[in-house]
């Protein structure tokens, strides 16, 4: 028997879609900030489980994301579990014809864990610092941003879909590079691990910042359906240089932004849950159509 | 051009010496070590640079340009002698090129200062802070030799003064910081962690002094060659075997069971990514590799 190739665990689709993602690819299957095309594959491969059949992720205004070119990605953090940030990335993987590979900003406490430092790495997920927004932004890539930080995936349930204070770095990085902002909301991963309470000793233990402790005490999500709605990029002027009182302005804009997406969502999820809503607008498993919940109304925002 | 080489006697500066020899250069060189059959045209001073006779060749001499790189990395040599050496030696030849009219001097350090920590940034700039101080306490000599160096910009204007931030040289040499890490058929990994290794060919290290030279840098530069790779693709594409230690017990790993010996503070440096951006120093050279990952690699392999 030969050595276990980590290929082998790539499905037919996600190989299909790696030959066409624009990453620069050496020979050794690696790009220049070490995201590995194997590894790649493992990964979405097990985020398309995730992403169609467990969370079965609908996704709305997915052409808002340009199909080339850096672009910051904005949301809300949810759900215990950073669940919401790997099914953004199959979002961007799956939902369209032209697959795009999102780097997520992650904490910094990640890079000590064995394992999760190298598995990181190799899929471009990488330690949330402004140098490296600022280079994969002048490279032309997409960069994933919750704002909220571990306070976002730290929430209780009782605090569910309320945004907590946004981080206000990712304005300075946007207005320096000139990259769009796609505002994003992610609905059910507060459903799908609802944090009931926050094991202290536990999380200083393994080093983590909390850790979400659910009615059914596994820390694990549950096969609930969830929902990505992106809204339209919003430009701002500036050069990244302007006092704070400038960036918080715009950046309570992108919060108020991706509120209104948290809450239109919110209600369109309740009525396809409900069944009152009379049609699914769009379809993300492999289709392209636009999205008129996500390209309408509250986030035609541009300032 | 008369140039002096001091430490002529380690691989990569017979490479610099013979290269700048057969473009018609006049070579002098200061070393501990002889060069019995040192090629005419390169004069070789068999004396250690903090001594009394090496003031002399600069005196005597009056080299138009110093290229320093008589400096040690390896751990074999006491921590006292390391820094009478690195540091010392440094500081006293740079007096020397001020007290000497030297036109420019050239340092050849390394990007290992930079240091390897799980919150620093993948691909560091000149302007980056050396963490290597705290993450790697060993290398406090070569950190002191390199900031030192580069107070001469400041201290003495008239002294163009290059310091090269150079990243690992390998190939058919066998010699320098990583030849020395590969030299076994096992390398030793921490378990969970795979950092990207950034190298270059000796040919092309030994190129990017020479152009330093040509180009009467002044400045500090980080010198890289092709894109990083991670350990373990390093580890095979030398035909080594890469071991995986759990963290705990990798002190007590160095150094047996054919695995080399690493002080303490080396951990980081296997854990985490050290990659430089060398935008700036192929700016002002037009360097450019010639040998790209995988041709470095074969050729430490095969030679």
């Amino acid at each position: 028997m030969g050595p276990f190739r980590l290929e082998t665990l790539t499905s037919r689709d996600v190989r299909d879609r790696l030959e066409r993602l624009e990453l620069p690819f050496n020979q050794y299957g690696m790009d220049p900030f070490g995201i590995s095309k194997k590894h790649l594959g493992v990964f979405y491969s097990m985020l398309e489980v995730f992403y169609k059949n467990y969370f079965r992720v609908k996704c709305f205004g997915i052409d808002n994301v340009p199909e080339r070119g850096s672009a910051m990605l904005v949301g809300n953090h949810s759900g215990g579990l950073p669940v919401d940030g790997g099914m953004v990335l199959a979002s961007l993987f799956f939902a369209r014809d032209l697959p795009r590979h999102a780097t997520g900003m992650v904490e910094k406490f990640a890079g000590n864990w064995p394992f999760v430092s190298e598995w990181f790495s190799r899929v471009g997920q990488l330690p949330g610092l402004p140098e490296h927004a600022v280079r994969l932004l002048q490279d032309g890539r997409l960069l994933m941003i919750f704002p909220e930080g571990a306070r976002g995936t730290g929430k209780l349930f009782k605090d569910r879909y309320r945004l907590v204070q946004f981080g206000t770095g990712f304005m300075r990085i946007a207005l320096q590079t000139g990259a769009p902002i796609v505002p994003f909301a992610f609905i059910g991963g507060e459903e799908a691990l609802p944090t009931v309470y926050h094991a202290k000793t536990l999380a200083k233990l393994v080093g983590a910042p909390y850790w979400p402790v659910p009615p059914y005490l596994v820390p694990f999500p549950l096969p609930l359906g969830c929902e990505i709605h992106y809204g339209k990029p919003m430009h701002f002027p500036g050069t990244g240089r302007e006092p704070d009182e400038v960036i918080e302005g715009y950046v309570e804009q992108v919060k108020s932004v991706v509120e209104l997406l948290v809450l239109r969502g919110c209600a369109l999820h309740r009525q396809r849950n409900d069944g009152t809503f009379p049609q699914e607008p769009e379809d993300s498993s492999g289709s392209s159509s636009s999205a008129p919940s996500s390209t309408s109304g509250p986030t035609d925002s541009e300032p | 051009m008369k140039i002096l080489i001091t430490g002529i006697n380690g691989a990569h500066a017979r490479m610099v010496a013979l290269r700048l020899r057969a473009r018609g250069d006049e070579i002098l060189g200061i070393d501990r070590r002889p060069w019995p059959d040192a090629p005419e045209g390169v004069h070789v001073f068999q004396t250690d640079v903090r001594k009394r006779p090496a003031a002399d060749v600069f005196r005597q001499h009056r080299p138009d340009v110093v290229i320093h790189m008589a400096t040690i990395t390896h751990f074999t040599a006491s921590a006292e002698e390391r820094l009478r050496i690195n540091l010392h030696g440094t500081r006293l030849v740079f007096e020397y090129c001020h007290e000497f009219g030297v036109k420019q001097a050239v340092f050849v350090g390394r990007h290992t200062i930079y240091g390897a920590a799980p919150d620093a940034p993948l691909y560091r700039t000149e302007e980056e802070p050396p963490l290597a101080v705290s993450t790697f306490p060993e290398l406090a000599d070569l950190v002191a030799a390199d900031l030192f160096a580069a107070a001469a910009l400041w201290r003495w204007p008239g002294l163009k003064t290059a310091v090269l931030r150079m990243v690992y040289m390998l190939g058919p040499t066998h010699r320098g910081t990583l030849a020395s890490f590969l030299a076994g058929p096992r390398v030793p990994m921490i378990l969970g962690f795979d950092p990207l290794y950034h190298f270059m060919h000796d040919e092309d290290g030994v190129e990017a002094i020479v152009r330093a030279v040509d180009h009467q840098l002044s400045g500090i530069y980080n010198v890289a060659g092709p894109p990083p790779v991670p350990l373990s693709t390093l580890a095979r594409g030398t035909g080594r075997q890469p071991i995986p230690i759990p963290e705990p017990l990798f002190k007590y790993s160095a150094g047996r069971f054919g695995l080399p010996y690493l002080p303490p503070g080396a951990v980081a440096h296997i854990k985490h990514p050290i990659v430089v951006d060398a935008t700036a120093f192929r700016r002002a050279t037009n360097f450019e590799h010639k040998h790209d990952a995988h041709a470095v690699m074969v050729s430490f392999r095969e030679s």
